[in-house]
């Protein structure tokens, strides 16, 4: 049974608690690098992280994008919307079709 | 285009026939494949774009309350509110199969059957803006994860549709043209020798029919 993670500073991801998923507050991109690892190898197929804490683990987040699990996917956090979410999928769109023809 | 190292027999030319064949078959279902996997890939990113829209405003509006929550209670009293969630959540991972591209499919399934256990505090000490906050996640959830699927598969086909274009092209592009231009040399060079021979034969026919004849 796969379960699933939050990882985030603290008012950002606390209110996930409440429907059942795990929450990691971290920040420090060091320490949510290693987290990421730890959870991929444990069973969590989804990792939701706030685009504040995914900022500095660009490289991590990148190594698991081919892989089947865990997905790995970006929300806005309590400081808002960076959009970081956003132009990931127009990356994958730029990566597969050749040039980004999503509408912006 | 480089003509393949081979030696210019007939052997080879019919090695190379069949392989030439079965590089075009190759090509065609390779474009097909590219074909059907990016008019997928598109439904999926339109998809994608769509949830992630509405899951980010919610999500936005979730941590507004949360804000307001934080304000108005104590931080201490705010996470011992959310220390214990009742509800625990388990996720049932399934894989299908999208042209070859194995997509992760998640089934949510909940410790307890009851939608209000989400609340895992008394509502006497904490504030209604954490209700809102809770209430509003719990709301996307269901569209969260269903964002979470799509987001996965999209890179996943992303990635596939990549390596497929590089395969068409490298057949279309390259394995293709220098079948056909070692082909064409073959046969030049097999109807050249197939020509010096017959030249070669008239002209031996010729002195022995001088030599029988006297002409």
């Amino acid at each position: 049974m796969y379960k699933a993670a939050v990882i985030g500073d603290r008012e950002s991801v606390s209110g996930f608690a409440a429907l059942g998923l795990s929450v990691f507050p971290e920040s420090e991109p060091e320490k949510v690098s290693r987290l990421i690892s730890r959870l991929a190898q444990n069973d969590f197929a989804v990792i939701f992280i706030t685009e504040a804490a995914a900022a500095g683990v660009y490289d991590t987040i990148v190594r698991y994008r081919n892989t089947k699990l865990p997905a790995i996917i970006l929300i806005p956090g309590i400081t808002g919307n960076t959009g970081e979410g956003m132009r990931n999928l127009h990356e994958s769109v730029e990566k597969a079709v050749g040039s980004d023809i999503l509408n912006h | 285009m480089a003509r393949l190292n081979v030696n210019p027999t007939r052997m080879e030319l019919t090695n190379l026939k069949k392989k030439l064949a079965s590089a075009r078959r190759g090509h065609k279902l390779l474009k097909d494949k590219r074909d059907e996997l990016m008019r997928r890939f598109m439904e999926m990113v339109r998809e994608n774009q769509r949830l992630r829209s509405e899951v980010e405003a919610a999500i936005q509006q979730a941590n507004a309350h949360m804000a307001v929550a934080g304000s108005v209670m104590q931080t201490a009293q705010l996470e011992t509110a959310l220390m214990l969630p009742k509800q625990e959540l388990q996720l049932d991972v399934h894989e299908q199969n999208i042209m070859s591209v194995q997509i992760p499919v998640f089934n949510t399934k909940y410790k307890t059957e009851n939608s209000s256990d989400i609340y895992s505090y008394g509502t006497a000490f904490t504030s209604s803006d954490l209700d809102e906050a809770v209430r509003s996640l719990s709301e996307i959830f269901p569209k969260l994860m269903r964002l979470a699927e799509v987001e996965k598969s999209c890179q996943l086909m992303a990635d596939e549709i990549e390596r497929t274009r590089r395969r068409v092209n490298a057949l279309e592009h390259i394995m293709i043209p220098d079948y056909e231009e070692t082909i064409r040399y073959i046969t030049m060079k097999l109807s050249e020798n197939e020509r010096s021979t017959a030249a070669g034969l008239m002209k031996v026919k010729n002195m022995v029919l001088k030599k029988a004849h006297h002409y």
